[in-house]
C-alpha cells in the first residue's frame, strides 16, 4: 500500500497550537507512507488538486487528511479521491482541530496527540477494503407529517415537482396555527386570505391524498422504502358522503362542547366543522360531548343529515402505504401558561392566551371580529399585553426565545387600535426581538402610529378588583413601579414542542433535543435534514419560528425529497454490518439492541442466524459491539481496524 | 453623579457577595421580575433589580450605602418569581451584612431596632418585647410612636414586664460573642 | 395521619407575649387532632428578622441551638406555629446543607448538630397530614354564615422550592381548612402580599401602608373577618388596624383571628383555651354572624374575578 498523509493548517486554526512540520515529519515515517505534506486550506481547491495530483503521480493507494471533523468535510475529500480514481474508502480523517486544536492550549502536547491521531488513522487505512455501494428502488412518494402552514407548502412544492404526496393531518382540518391567526405580521394582511387558497389547493391537488384527522400508527423501512400505517380517527361521520352543508351542526343539541379551534373562546356543537375554510369541509361528532355516542338518546344528525353520512357505529380504521421519503412538520403547541400563579393560573377569565385573542379578532371567531371580554362580553378599552410568558424563564424549563412573540404582540396591539380606536395598549416586554426583514420598523409603528405604550419591564400580578385587572409591574428604565387599572390582559405564551412530539421522533427514528424539537442533520448545512436517511423537517417542530421561515422550510424540505427521488435508484452506504454465520450462535442479543430493526432472524438448516438487511442498516455499530462471538462484524470498521488503532496508540 | 466607571468594577465585591449569598449574579439578565413586585421599593433609592445591576457591575459603594438594602422586609416575592431562581432576598441580606460589618450607617432606625432586639435576645435568651422597646426609643427618641398601642396591649396581658429568661442564658450569650470574636478574626486575617 | 405521632414544639418568643392566644390555640387544636406537643426544654429566640439581616451564620447558630434542644428529646421533626421562627429554623437546617456553612455555625454554638432535622409548621401539619376532610369530621359547630378573608404572609410557602408546602402563589391550606369549618371563604388575591412585617417598630407608616391595602381590600370583598396563621400578620392587621385606618383616612373594624381560634371554635374546645379575649378587634360581631344563613345578607360587590375564582374551585 502507498499511503499518502496531508495535514491541515486550517488557516490559524490548527496550525496557531499544533506543530503541523513536525507532525508531517513523523508521518514521513509511519508505516506504509510514501508522502507526507502540510497544506493551508486542505478542503479549498488547490488543496483537493493537491490530493488529486498526489495520487496520480505518486501512485498512492491510500489517503489520511488530518483536519477537521469528518463529520464537516470526509464526503468532501471521499469525492476528491473517488475523481482521482481511488475507491472512496480508501480514505481515512485524522480529526485534529476539535479533537486537538480547538481544545489544547499545549503546542507541544497537542502535536504529539495529533502525531498519535495520524497513526492511528493510517494504521486503520492499511485495513481498509474497497467497499462498493449498492443501488436499491425507491418509491417515488412523499408522506408529509402535519397540515400546517410549512407542511402544506411542502406538499405542494413536491406535487408541483411531479411527486406524489401522502398528508396526515391530526385535527379534522389542515391550516395548523397559522389558520387560527387574523392577521399576519408584519404586512398586516389576512391570514385565512394568504392560507387559505393554498389549503383548497392541496384539496384539488390529484397528486396529493389528504388523511385529516388521522395519526401515524407506525412507520418502518428505510430511505426508498418506508411503510407507513395510518390510523383514521373514527369522525362518525362518513366523508365520503358528508357534503360539509352544516345542516347537522345548526340542529345539533348539545352546544357546550370545548371549542378546539377558537382555543375554549366560545362553544361549538357536538357535530361539528372546525371553521368556514376547513379542509376538508367535513363535520366531525366529538364522542364525549355527544349525547348519542356518550350514551343517552338524540340521533338529531343523523335524522337531519340529507345524505346517510352520519354513522354512529364508525371505528378507528388503518390504512398503509409506501413511500420513498417522509416529512415531518408537527408545528408546537403553546406552552401550559397556569404554572404562573401570579397571572392567576387561568382563574381569570379576562387574562387570555394570545392565540385566544387572535380567535377575538378574527372575523371567523366566536366574536365576529369584535372584541369582547371572556367575563362579560364589553369591549375592553385598557389592553396589557405581557410579554414573554413562558419564554426565555429558566424557572419553568423554558429558557429559550420563543422567537415570534415580539412581533405578533406588536400586531396585535394594533389590531387593538384598529378595532377600538379609542382603546389603549400597554406592552410589558424584556427585550424587543424584530430581527426579520421589516421587523423592526414594524415595532416602531406599533408604539409611534398606533401609540401602543411600550413598558420595559415585568409584570409582577395580576389580580381582579371589581370587574378590572390590577396589572401591577416595574418600568425598569425609570426604575419604578407602574400599576394598571386593565380590562382585559393579553399574555404573550411562548411555545414548546408538540406533546406527541418525542413519540414520533421514535416513530421516525430520529432525534429531538431537550425540549423535544427534532433535531436537524447539521445547524448550519443541513437545516432540514435529519440524520436518518429520506426524512426531512419543516417548519417549528425542528424548532420555533414564524410564518415566512416555516415556509422556507417547507419548500426547502421539498427541494430535498425531489432531489433525493429524482433517481429510480437509491445509492446505499456500504458501511453497513455483516454476520459471519459460522460464529453467529443465535443468541438474538443483536436484533434487540438494533434500533433500526436492520437485523433479522433467519433459519439455517435448522440454526438460528441473524442476518442484516443491509438497506436498512444505518451502520451505528450497536450490534457489532454487542455480539459475543465477534459474530457481527461493521464494514469500514471492522474490530482488527480498530484494534489496530488502539494498538498504534499504545505503541506510541 | 460622577459616571460609573466600567473598568473599575470591584471583582472583590462581587466575588464576596456571590460567596456568601450562593447566587451567581451572572445569571441576572435584568427583566425586572423582582422590582416589579417588591413591596418595599416604594421606600427604596434603587430598585432591587438595580441592586443586582450595581452587583453585576462591581459598584460595593453604591450597593452598600443605599437605602434598599437595609429597607428589605425579606418578603421573599423577588426570590419567588425570579425566572433565574436567584435568591434575590438573600443578596440583599447579604449586602445588608456587609454594610454593617463596614460600618455604613444604613438606616438609623432599622439597625437600631434589629440591635435592640438581638440585645434582648443576647441577655435573656428570648426577646423581651417591651424591654426592647424601650431601649429603642431611648436610643431613636421616638417616645410618642406606637404610645397609643401600650394601653390595650397591656391590658391585654400581651406585653409582659419582665422578661421570659432562659436558664442558659450563657450558651446564647456566647453564641454572639463567638460571632462577635470570629467577625473579628476575619477582620485580622485581612479579608475586605 | 399523624394523630398519636409527637413532634418538638417551638413556641416561638410571641408566643409568651404579644400572640399568647395563637400558643394557647394552637396547642389545644393539636391535642384534639392527636397531635403531640413536646415543649423544647430551654428554647431560646431564633433571632426572627433581625438576626437574619445581621447574619446568616448568626441567625443559624441561634436556630442550631434550639435544633440540639431537640435532639436532647430525641426528636428531629420540630413544628412551631410562626412563620418566623419556622423560616429560620428551616433556613438552618437548609443552610447547615451548604458546604463550609456548617463549620461556621458550629464554631458558635454549645452543641453542634447530629441530626438531619425537619422543621414544618403546625398549619403544614394539619393541612397535610390530618387533611381538611378529617378535620371536617370533627366540627362540631359549624362556621356557616362567616365571611373570611385567608391571610398568609409572606413567608410560609416561598420560595416554593424551598419551603415545599402549598402554592407558593395561591396557597389553599387556610382556604381549605376553613372551609372544612362550614365558614365561607372569600378569594382574596392579596393572599400573600406583605403586610409590612418587622417595619412596624422602625416605621409604622410602612405596615400601616401596606396592612391598610390589605384591609381594603378585605372590606370590598364584604369579609366579616380575617384569618391567619402569623403572628406578625396578626398584629400588623389588628393592633395596628386603628394606624392603617388613620393612614387612609378611613375607620377598619375587621377582626383578624388565627386559624387556629376558628378552629377550636368549630371543634367545640374549651373557649378559655382560645384566647379571644386578647384579640385587640373585638370579635363578637363576627362570632354572630355564625350560623346566620349566609345568603341572608346582599352578596357583596366583588367583581368578575370573584366568580371566576369561585367557578374554577366549585
Amino acid at each position: 500500500m502507498k499511503i499518502g498523509v496531508f495535514i491541515c493548517h486550517c488557516g490559524s486554526n490548527i496550525a496557531a497550537t499544533v506543530d503541523v512540520l513536525k507532525v508531517v515529519e513523523s508521518a514521513k515515517s509511519m508505516p506504509e507512507v510514501v508522502y507526507a505534506v502540510n497544506s493551508m486550506y486542505t478542503c479549498s481547491e488547490p488543496g483537493q488538486q493537491a490530493i488529486e495530483e498526489a495520487i496520480k503521480e505518486r501512485g498512492l493507494t491510500g489517503v489520511v487528511v488530518a483536519s477537521c471533523t469528518p463529520r464537516m468535510h470526509e464526503p468532501t475529500f471521499r469525492r476528491t479521491v473517488e475523481r482521482a480514481g481511488l475507491n472512496r474508502y480508501m480514505f481515512e480523517m485524522a480529526n485534529i482541530r476539535e479533537h486537538v486544536s480547538w481544545v489544547g492550549k499545549d503546542k507541544a502536547a497537542n502535536t504529539a496527540k495529533a502525531v498519535d491521531l495520524v497513526r492511528m488513522a493510517v494504521e486503520k487505512l492499511r485495513l481498509d477494503k474497497v467497499l462498493i455501494p449498492k443501488f436499491i428502488p425507491a418509491t417515488r412518494k412523499v408522506l408529509v407529517i402535519g397540515g400546517g402552514v410549512a407542511g402544506i407548502q411542502a406538499a405542494l412544492d413536491c406535487a408541483e415537482g411531479g411527486m406524489d404526496v401522502v398528508m396526515v393531518e391530526s385535527e379534522p382540518s389542515i391550516g395548523g396555527k397559522m389558520s387560527k391567526l387574523d392577521k399576519t405580521f408584519p404586512t398586516v394582511d389576512c391570514s385565512s386570505c394568504v392560507l387559505g387558497p393554498r389549503m383548497v389547493d392541496v384539496a384539488q391537488n390529484e397528486r396529493i391524498e389528504l388523511h385529516a384527522y388521522s395519526e401515524i400508527a407506525s412507520i418502518s423501512g428505510y430511505v426508498g422504502n418506508f411503510d407507513v400505517t395510518i390510523r383514521k380517527k373514527a369522525t362518525y361521520v362518513d366523508w365520503d358522503k358528508c357534503t360539509g352543508c352544516g345542516l347537522c351542526t345548526e340542529k345539533c343539541p348539545s352546544k357546550k362542547s370545548y371549542d378546539r379551534f377558537n382555543e375554549g373562546m366560545g362553544e361549538t356543537t357536538a357535530i361539528n366543522i372546525p371553521f368556514p375554510q376547513a379542509i376538508p369541509k367535513k363535520a366531525t361528532i366529538t364522542a364525549a360531548s355527544c349525547r348519542l355516542l356518550s350514551g343517552g338518546k338524540c340521533g338529531v344528525c343523523a335524522k337531519i343529515c340529507t345524505s346517510q353520512a352520519v354513522d354512529y357505529t364508525q371505528k378507528d380504521r388503518e390504512i398503509t402505504v409506501k413511500v420513498g421519503a417522509v416529512v415531518a412538520a408537527t408545528g408546537y403547541d403553546l406552552m401550559d401558561w397556569t404554572v404562573y400563579g401570579e397571572y392567576g393560573a387561568g382563574r381569570y377569565p379576562d387574562v387570555i392566551t394570545s392565540l385566544q385573542y387572535e380567535r377575538l379578532l378574527s372575523a371567523s371567531g366566536p366574536t365576529g371580529g369584535h372584541i369582547r371580554r371572556p367575563s362579560d362580553g364589553r369591549e375592553p378599552k385598557e389592553v396589557v399585553f405581557i410579554q414573554c410568558v413562558g419564554s426565555r424563564d429558566p424557572s419553568v424549563g423554558r429558557p429559550y426565545c420563543s422567537g415570534f412573540c415580539c412581533m405578533y404582540t406588536a400586531k396585535q396591539a394594533i389590531l387593538t387600535k384598529d378595532h377600538i380606536p379609542d382603546s389603549r395598549s400597554y406592552v410589558f416586554y424584556m427585550d424587543i426581538r424584530s430581527p426579520g426583514k421589516g421587523y423592526d420598523e414594524f415595532t416602531r409603528r406599533a408604539q409611534e402610529e398606533y401609540k401602543a405604550q411600550y413598558i420595559r419591564g415585568r409584570v409582577s400580578t395580576v389580580y381582579p378588583k371589581g370587574d378590572k385587572l390590577v396589572v401591577k409591574g416595574v418600568d425598569t428604565l425609570v426604575g419604578e413601579q407602574v400599576e394598571l387599572e386593565a380590562d382585559l390582559v393579553v399574555l404573550a405564551v411562548g411555545g414548546e414542542a408538540s406533546q406527541n412530539a418525542p413519540k414520533l421522533a421514535e416513530k421516525l427514528r430520529i432525534s429531538y433535543d431537550g425540549y423535544g424539537f427534532f433535531m436537524e442533520g447539521h445547524p448550519k448545512l443541513k437545516p432540514v435534514e435529519t440524520n436518518t436517511a429520506g426524512v426531512y423537517l419543516a417548519g417549528s417542530c425542528q424548532g420555533l419560528k414564524d410564518i415566512p421561515s416555516s415556509v422556507a422550510q417547507g419548500s426547502a424540505a421539498a427541494a430535498k425529497v425531489l432531489g433525493l427521488l429524482s433517481k429510480d435508484k437509491l445509492e446505499s452506504d456500504p458501511q453497513t454490518a455483516g454476520v459471519d454465520v459460522k460464529r453467529c450462535v443465535g443468541c438474538r442479543k443483536c436484533i434487540n439492541v438494533c434500533p433500526f430493526g436492520a437485523i433479522r432472524e433467519v433459519d439455517m438448516r435448522g440454526q438460528i442466524k441473524a442476518e442484516v438487511i443491509e438497506a436498512v442498516c444505518q451502520g451505528c455499530g450497536l450490534c457489532t459491539a454487542t455480539c459475543p462471538q465477534g459474530a457481527v462484524q461493521l464494514s469500514h470498521f471492522t474490530d482488527n481496524q480498530v484494534l489496530a488503532e488502539v494498538e498504534a496508540l499504545c505503541q506510541s | 453623579m460622577e459616571p460609573i466607571q466600567l473598568g473599575n468594577g470591584d471583582a472583590e465585591f462581587i466575588r464576596k457577595v456571590e460567596v456568601e449569598s450562593r447566587q451567581d449574579m451572572k445569571k441576572c439578565y435584568q427583566c425586572g421580575n423582582c422590582a416589579a413586585g417588591c413591596p418595599m421599593s416604594f421606600t427604596y433609592d434603587y430598585t432591587a433589580s438595580q441592586l443586582i445591576r450595581l452587583i453585576q457591575l462591581g459598584q460595593r459603594q453604591r450597593v452598600l450605602s443605599s437605602r434598599a438594602v437595609w429597607m428589605c422586609a425579606t418578603c421573599e416575592t423577588c426570590s419567588t418569581r425570579c425566572p433565574n431562581e436567584i435568591d434575590v432576598a438573600r443578596v440583599l441580606d447579604v449586602c445588608r451584612h456587609m454594610a454593617r460589618r463596614e460600618g455604613y450607617a444604613g438606616e438609623r432606625n432599622v439597625r437600631l431596632f434589629a440591635d435592640a432586639f438581638l440585645q434582648s435576645v443576647r441577655m435573656n435568651g428570648r426577646a423581651h418585647e417591651l424591654g426592647l422597646m424601650a431601649v429603642f426609643k431611648l436610643r431613636t427618641l421616638k417616645f410618642f410612636a406606637d404610645l397609643s398601642l401600650a394601653p390595650a396591649m397591656l391590658l391585654k396581658g400581651k406585653l409582659p414586664f419582665l422578661p421570659h429568661r432562659i436558664k442558659a442564658r450563657n450558651e446564647v450569650a456566647d453564641i454572639f460573642r463567638r460571632f462577635k470574636e470570629g467577625r473579628a478574626e476575619d477582620a485580622a486575617g485581612g479579608k475586605p | 395521619m399523624t394523630t398519636g405521632k409527637t413532634f418538638a414544639y417551638y413556641p416561638g418568643c410571641s408566643g409568651s407575649g404579644t400572640s399568647v392566644e395563637y400558643d394557647k390555640s394552637s396547642r389545644a387544636v393539636c391535642e384534639a387532632l392527636g397531635i403531640r406537643l413536646v415543649d423544647l426544654p430551654d428554647w431560646n429566640c431564633c433571632g426572627s428578622t433581625p438576626a437574619h439581616q445581621v447574619d446568616h451564620v448568626l441567625s443559624a447558630a441561634l436556630s442550631a441551638r434550639n435544633l440540639a434542644q431537640a435532639e436532647t428529646l430525641g426528636l428531629c421533626e420540630t413544628l412551631t406555629p410562626c412563620p418566623s421562627c419556622l423560616k429560620n429554623l428551616h433556613n438552618a437546617v437548609e443552610h447547615l446543607r451548604e458546604p463550609g456553612f456548617g463549620a461556621r455555625v458550629n464554631a458558635l454554638v454549645e452543641r453542634p448538630l447530629t441530626r438531619e432535622h425537619s422543621v414544618k409548621s403546625v398549619l403544614q401539619i394539619i393541612y397535610e397530614d390530618v387533611t381538611p376532610e378529617k378535620v371536617a369530621e370533627k366540627v362540631t359547630r359549624t362556621l356557616n354564615g362567616l365571611k373570611l378573608v385567608p391571610y398568609y404572609g409572606c413567608l410560609m410557602n416561598r420560595p416554593g422550592r424551598s419551603m415545599h408546602f402549598d402554592d407558593e402563589e395561591n396557597p389553599q391550606a387556610l382556604d381549605k381548612l376553613m372551609r372544612a369549618l362550614g365558614a365561607e371563604v372569600l378569594p382574596f388575591p392579596l393572599k400573600q402580599e406583605c403586610c409590612g412585617g418587622a417595619m412596624g417598630v422602625p416605621d409604622n407608616r410602612i405596615t400601616s401602608r401596606l396592612s391598610g391595602r390589605l384591609l381594603e381590600y378585605a372590606v370590598s370583598l364584604g369579609a366579616d373577618a380575617f384569618v391567619v396563621a402569623c403572628p406578625l400578620c396578626q398584629m400588623n392587621l389588628d393592633m395596628r388596624q386603628a394606624q392603617a385606618g388613620d393612614y387612609y383616612g378611613r375607620g377598619f373594624n375587621l377582626p383578624v383571628f388565627y386559624y387556629t381560634q376558628l378552629m377550636g371554635i368549630a371543634l367545640g374546645l374549651d373557649k378559655t383555651r382560645l384566647g379571644l379575649d386578647k384579640l385587640i378587634v373585638k370579635p363578637a360581631a363576627a362570632l354572630a354572624k355564625i350560623g346566620r344563613k349566609a345568603k341572608e345578607e346582599a352578596p357583596a360587590a366583588s367583581g368578575a374575578g370573584r366568580t371566576a375564582e369561585a367557578e374554577v374551585e366549585a
